[in-house]
């Protein structure tokens, strides 16, 4: 760690100069001096240093204004004054201007070895930090959201596009297709995205509850609200707030909802002071707000508030070309979480599951290969690891000869190809499953045909 | 350059006995025939009477110009209190990869602390500061091991926790350096 820290000595008296940088050398750090303030601050502008020790008393610029001068230029250096004429009132200044710290001349050895080593620590946590943060902005930004097909990119398209602008959105889509993943993409990527992202699942709370979680309350308002809190409204101030399952929002909320986005003011449960929030609205709904604004249950006046732009996401039958690649992340979300190797899966697997409906779209798949990972053997993923039985009669087989092929496959690869188990469970004789493989030539993956009891 | 041995020159009293079972422990640690000199010194050019103490990297030029040599790493061994301008004291220093060092015994005596002498513990202190020494001038820097001899020590305590010899990473950075010279 300390071969990496670098640390620049700022002292008119050669002598320090050249005890410090021999004390910091035999260290492992990495060292350079100044014999003045313009030296330094030409050195800082032309390299980054970690640590910089300045001296205060000094000829010419002191210490304290090139810390000034060094704050001045964004400098994240460490900063750290030392000087042999120690006041108290030089010191709290130091602080105030951004040093680090402060030590007076001469210093115990251990003293300034502890100075270095909080000042290290101090970095390596900024550096830990930049390190997270990057990987929240990555997490936060697109690439969570897999797919390659033509109705994918569409929707990745729309997000490019609306997430730069205040508008309202109304993401739809079928029950697990992502919608929430689709309203992260767009807050993380539009100009809010230092401020946060309040989701609220309407759907999940009364309307008395949701009330209260949207807006906030006074203390006493109700029984139970022992202290002020704060709504969502006001938590999503400079950001976005997503509400889930909009179309579950009862009449009454409608009316209060519609009044929030107009003004972009609200008061407290129980409360009387009126409070201002600046925030954008995602909302995402599996049903048709259209068809619900003509049976007359949802408000027409809050749906086009709303509907500014719409993305429908999808269902995973729908865009079957990304089935490898969410199976393939899945399997790899799980390996890791599961601390297990990464685990093939048989293609005839995969094209399995290119055929399935999946009615409950990712949430579905995602949660099939978590089964598979962990009820299977663990080195590949097989066919009879996936619970795919009940759902093969694929709404877009019609025919009767594909429907046969299909589930007398099935059957086969549940019984890992024994014929007499599967001649049973098909309540046929071995004779007749022998022809109708012969006749739709079917075929093991990776399996020879068992003649077992 | 060449080193084929350690120099060890004294300024001051040392005891023949101590200074010969020092040469027996900084042997053990270096393999490398080690020589003791006698230095003549006037300690009046390097004392800085509003510190009372002397100045060590005055000495050490001092020494580097006078006794340092090609074909040794020298150390001078002094029982005066050492000080750099920045530090309230050291107990030593060296020249990182360099020829020469400066340890002082002044501080690693018991009888300073107020405590007991212990001829063998001030042995132990010394060797380990010396071989400690002698460790930058073979390019050897601090280092984090609790009990490596290269740790860097502030009080004599710290001096009595490490051990005498060399981590096993220290140990490989010393011969590999050896190798080289």
């Amino acid at each position: 760690m300390n071969k990496k820290i670098s640390i620049l000595i700022v002292d008119d008296e050669d002598s320090v100069r050249d005890s410090l940088y021999n004390w910091f050398i035999e260290d492992g750090y990495h060292v350079e001096c100044a014999e003045n303030a313009k030296v330094a601050l030409f050195k800082i502008e032309s390299a980054y240093f970690d640590i910089i020790l300045v001296d205060i008393k000094m000829p010419g610029m002191d210490g304290m204004e090139l810390l000034r001068r060094i704050k001045s230029l964004k400098n994240e250096s460490i900063i750290i004054v030392m000087t042999a004429f120690a006041t108290v009132d030089t010191a709290v200044q130091a602080l105030k201007d951004g040093a680090f710290d402060y030590i007076t001349k001469p210093f115990d050895p251990d003293d300034l070895s502890h100075l270095i080593r909080n000042a290290s620590k101090q970095i390596l946590l900024s550096h830990e930090n930049e390190i997270l943060k990057d990987r929240i902005v990555k997490l936060e930004n697109v690439e969570d959201i897999i797919g390659n097909s033509e109705a994918m990119k569409k929707v990745l398209h729309q997000v490019e596009s609306v997430s730069q602008s205040n508008s309202s959105v109304i993401i739809t889509g079928e029950s697990g297709t992502g919608k929430e993943l689709i309203a992260k993409a767009i807050h993380s990527n539009s100009l809010r995205k230092y401020f946060p992202l309040v989701s609220v699942h309407c759907g999940a709370l009364t309307e008395s509850l949701l009330e209260s979680e949207l807006f906030g309350h006074e203390k006493g308002a109700f029984t139970g609200a022992m202290y002020n809190r704060k709504g969502r409204f006001e938590m999503a101030d400079n950001g976005t707030i997503f509400l889930d399952e909009i179309a579950t929002v009862s009449t009454k909320m409608q009316v209060e909802l519609l009044r929030v986005l107009e003004t972009k003011t609200f008061i407290r449960v129980g409360g009387n002071k009126e409070i201002s929030s600046d925030f954008r609205v995602i909302c995402a709904t599996n049903r048709n707000l259209k068809q619900m604004v003509e049976e007359g249950s949802f408000r027409e006046d809050l749906y086009y508030r709303l509907n500014v732009v719409t993305i429908n996401v999808p269902p995973l039958r729908e865009r079957i070309d990304d089935i490898p690649l969410l199976t393939e992340y899945f399997i790899k979300k799980y390996c890791i979480s599961m601390n297990k190797p990464p685990i093939p899966i048989e293609i005839s697997a995969i094209k399995r599951l290119e055929e399935f409906d999946f009615p409950g779209n990712i949430r579905e798949l995602e949660n099939m290969i978590e089964r598979a990972i962990v009820i299977g053997n663990g080195k590949k993923i097989t066919l009879k690891d996936l619970p795919l039985e009940k759902n093969t009669f694929h709404s877009s087989v019609e025919s009767l000869y594909e429907q046969e092929k299909i589930h007398i496959l099935q059957i086969l690869n549940k019984y890992d190809w024994n014929i007499s188990s599967s001649a049973k469970a098909l309540q046929v004789d071995r004779a007749t499953l022998y022809n109708k493989i012969k006749k739709y030539d079917l075929k093991s993956s990776d399996k020879k045909i068992k003649e077992g009891k | 350059m060449n080193f084929q041995k350690i120099t060890l020159v004294t300024f001051g009293y040392f005891e023949n006995d101590f200074l010969q079972k020092l040469i027996k422990k900084i042997h053990t640690e270096f393999f490398i025939n080690v020589q003791l000199k006698e230095g003549h010194l006037d300690l009046s050019d390097f004392y800085e009477p509003n510190r009372r103490q002397y100045d060590a990297n005055k000495l050490l030029h001092h020494f580097e110009k006078e006794y340092a040599t090609d074909d040794s790493k020298t150390i001078c061994l002094i029982n005066v209190d050492l000080f750099i301008p920045i530090f309230t004291y050291i107990f030593g220093q060296a020249f990182l990869g360099g020829r020469s060092g400066i340890a002082s015994i002044y501080r690693l005596n018991n009888e300073r602390y107020g405590i007991e002498a212990d001829t063998n513990l001030l042995l132990e202190r010394f060797a380990k500061e010396i071989i400690h020494e002698l460790g930058h001038t073979f390019g050897l820097i601090h280092c984090q091991i609790t009990d490596c001899v290269m740790r860097s020590g502030t009080y004599v305590e710290d001096i009595d926790q490490k051990n005498i010899s060399f981590c096993s990473k220290c140990r490989e950075n010393l011969m590999l350096q050896q190798n080289n010279k």
